[in-house]
C-alpha cells in the first residue's frame, strides 16, 4: 500500500492543479485517472478547442492547457496513476484507503475528488447477448492484438479507432466494416487505404446500418445488421470490436457514502469538504449555492482545499499562508534559486 | 413563447414554454425534464442530450453541422432522425417542435 499526504481521484486540469497547490505547501500527492492519460474532459472532448476563459491566457487548447498544467506541477515529481479506476474507499483509522480495479492501494489523510462528470467508459452494446459475451467475443478495445488473429471480426465505428483497427487487423484477419452512416470521420487517408483493401476484397464495409442483433448466445458465429432502408443481413462473425466513443459514468463514487445532488457532490464553500471529513471534491463534480462549471472555479475550489489537507496531513505544524512571489520555501520546492 | 414537447420513449409527454435562443437542451434542464442529461453543458463534446425529432420537424431544422454528427455517432442508439438537442435553437418557427429522448443517454 503506497501512502502519501493527499490521493487526488482525476488528472484533469483541477486535478493536475490540486498537485501544485499541495505542492507548494509541501504536501505529496498521487493521482489517479480510469483514462491512460492526464487531462481529463479536456484531452478526452475537446483536445483541439480554444477555451477563451482561462486567467491572463486569452485563447488555449484543452490539449496545450493540460501540457502547461503538467510543466508546472513538473518540479513536484508526483506519480500519476493512469488506466485506473477508484472502485473502493475506506476508512482506516485517521486515513482513507483507497482501491483501484487493478487492486492497487493508497492511503492517505485526505482525498480530492476532482472527477468532473465520472469516469470515461467506453460506450457498450446494448443488444442481447452482448453483457455475456464481452470479453469473449465482444469488445471495445485491442489490448492484445495477437487473440485477434485469424477471425471473421466486425468493428463497429466510424473514428478513428474503428479506421485504425480495421487497418492493422486487416493484416491478419477478414474485417467487416459497420458504421450507422456513409461517412466515417476518422482521417481520410486511413480510409481510402481501406477503400483500397475494400477494393481487393480484404475488407467489407457496410453503411449505412447498424447490429440489429447477435445471433448466437454462447459462442457467437454471426450477427445481423440492419441497413437505413430496412434490409437485413446476416454477416459471419467470431468477434465484434465496438467503437462508439466514450461516455462518462459516475460509477462507483456514489456508493462511498458522500452526500450527492444528482451527479454531483455536495461540498461547503469553505474548504470544499465533502460530509466525510478528509474528502474533498472539486471542478465538475462539486456542488454548493452559486456553483459555476468552469476550469478557473474548480482552481479556486483545490486552493482552498488544499489548506485543509495541510491541517489534516501535518496536524502538528501551523499552516502559514505565503505568496509563491516572496517565499523562499516555495521557491525551493518549486526548484528556482 | 414556443412550446416544445419532450416525449419519453414509454410515450409520456410534457409540453413546455421554451423562451426564444435557449436551445431545447436547456428547455428540458431548466424544466427539470428527464431524459435529458447534457453532461458536457452544451458544448457539442458529448452525445448525453440526444433526441430523436419528429419527421416532419427534422426537415425544417437548420442541417446539422458536421461535428454534431459525428457526435452523434456516440449516442446512444442513433437514427436517422437523431439530433443533439444543445444544437437546436428555439424560436417563433418550431412553435409546437415534439423530440422524444432515448431510453438511456449513456
Amino acid at each position: 500500500m503506497k501512502k502519501t499526504d493527499v490521493i487526488i481521484i482525476g488528472a484533469g486540469p483541477v486535478g493536475l492543479f490540486a498537485v501544485h497547490q499541495l505542492g507548494i505547501k509541501g504536501l505529496k500527492a498521487v493521482v489517479i485517472d480510469n483514462l491512460d492519460k492526464a487531462g481529463g474532459q479536456c484531452i478526452e472532448l475537446y483536445p483541439d478547442k480554444p477555451i477563451y476563459d482561462i486567467p491572463a491566457i486569452p485563447e488555449c487548447t484543452g490539449e496545450q492547457l493540460t501540457t502547461r498544467l503538467l510543466e508546472q506541477i513538473k518540479p513536484f515529481k508526483t506519480e500519476l496513476f493512469l488506466n485506473e479506476r477508484v472502485d473502493e474507499v475506506r476508512q482506516e483509522k485517521e486515513n482513507w484507503v483507497v482501491k483501484t480495479n487493478n487492486n492497487k492501494e493508497f492511503s492517505a489523510p485526505n482525498i480530492i475528488i476532482a472527477g468532473g462528470v465520472g469516469s470515461f467508459e467506453p460506450r457498450k452494446i446494448s443488444l442481447k447477448y452482448a453483457e455475456k459475451l464481452e470479453g469473449k467475443s465482444v469488445f471495445y478495445a485491442v489490448r492484445n492484438k495477437e487473440q485477434f488473429k485469424n477471425k471473421k471480426i466486425s468493428i463497429c465505428g466510424g473514428g478513428d479507432s474503428a479506421l485504425d483497427w480495421a487497418l492493422e487487423l486487416s493484416k491478419f484477419s477478414k474485417i467487416t466494416l459497420i458504421h450507422r452512416r456513409n461517412e466515417f470521420r476518422g482521417a481520410q487517408h486511413t480510409l481510402s487505404e481501406i477503400r483500397k483493401l475494400e477494393k481487393e476484397g480484404k475488407v467489407s464495409i457496410k453503411t449505412p446500418c447498424q447490429i440489429e442483433s447477435l445471433d448466437n448466445e454462447n459462442e457467437l458465429k454471426s450477427i445481423t445488421v440492419k441497413f437505413d432502408d430496412g434490409k437485413t443481413e446476416k454477416i459471419s462473425t467470431d468477434v465484434i470490436l465496438g467503437f462508439f466513443g466514450l461516455i462518462m459514468k459516475l460509477g462507483p463514487i456514489a456508493e462511498w457514502g458522500l452526500n450527492m445532488d444528482k451527479k454531483t457532490i455536495e461540498v461547503n464553500s469553505k474548504n470544499f469538504e465533502t460530509n466525510k471529513k478528509g474528502i474533498f471534491a472539486a471542478g465538475d463534480i462539486c456542488s454548493y449555492p452559486g456553483k459555476l462549471k468552469l476550469i478557473l472555479s474548480g482552481f479556486h475550489e483545490v486552493a482552498l482545499a488544499s489548506v485543509e489537507c495541510f491541517k489534516r496531513a501535518r496536524p502538528n505544524e501551523k499552516y502559514r499562508f505565503e505568496f509563491t512571489t516572496s517565499s523562499k520555501t516555495i521557491q525551493d520546492r518549486l526548484g528556482k534559486k | 413563447m414556443p412550446k416544445i414537447t419532450y416525449k419519453d420513449c414509454q410515450g409520456n409527454s410534457k409540453t413546455i414554454e421554451v423562451e426564444n435562443g435557449l436551445t431545447v437542451m436547456e428547455g428540458a434542464i431548466q424544466n427539470e425534464i428527464p431524459g435529458i442529461d447534457a453532461d458536457c453543458g452544451g458544448s457539442m463534446a458529448c452525445a448525453t442530450c440526444h433526441v430523436y425529432v419528429e419527421e416532419k420537424w427534422f426537415d425544417k431544422l437548420p442541417k446539422a453541422e458536421d461535428a454534431e454528427v459525428d457526435m452523434i455517432d456516440m449516442a446512444f442508439e442513433p437514427k436517422k432522425n437523431s439530433r443533439l438537442s444543445c444544437q437546436i435553437i428555439v424560436n417563433d418557427e418550431l412553435d409546437g417542435l415534439e423530440v422524444t429522448t432515448p431510453k438511456q443517454q449513456t
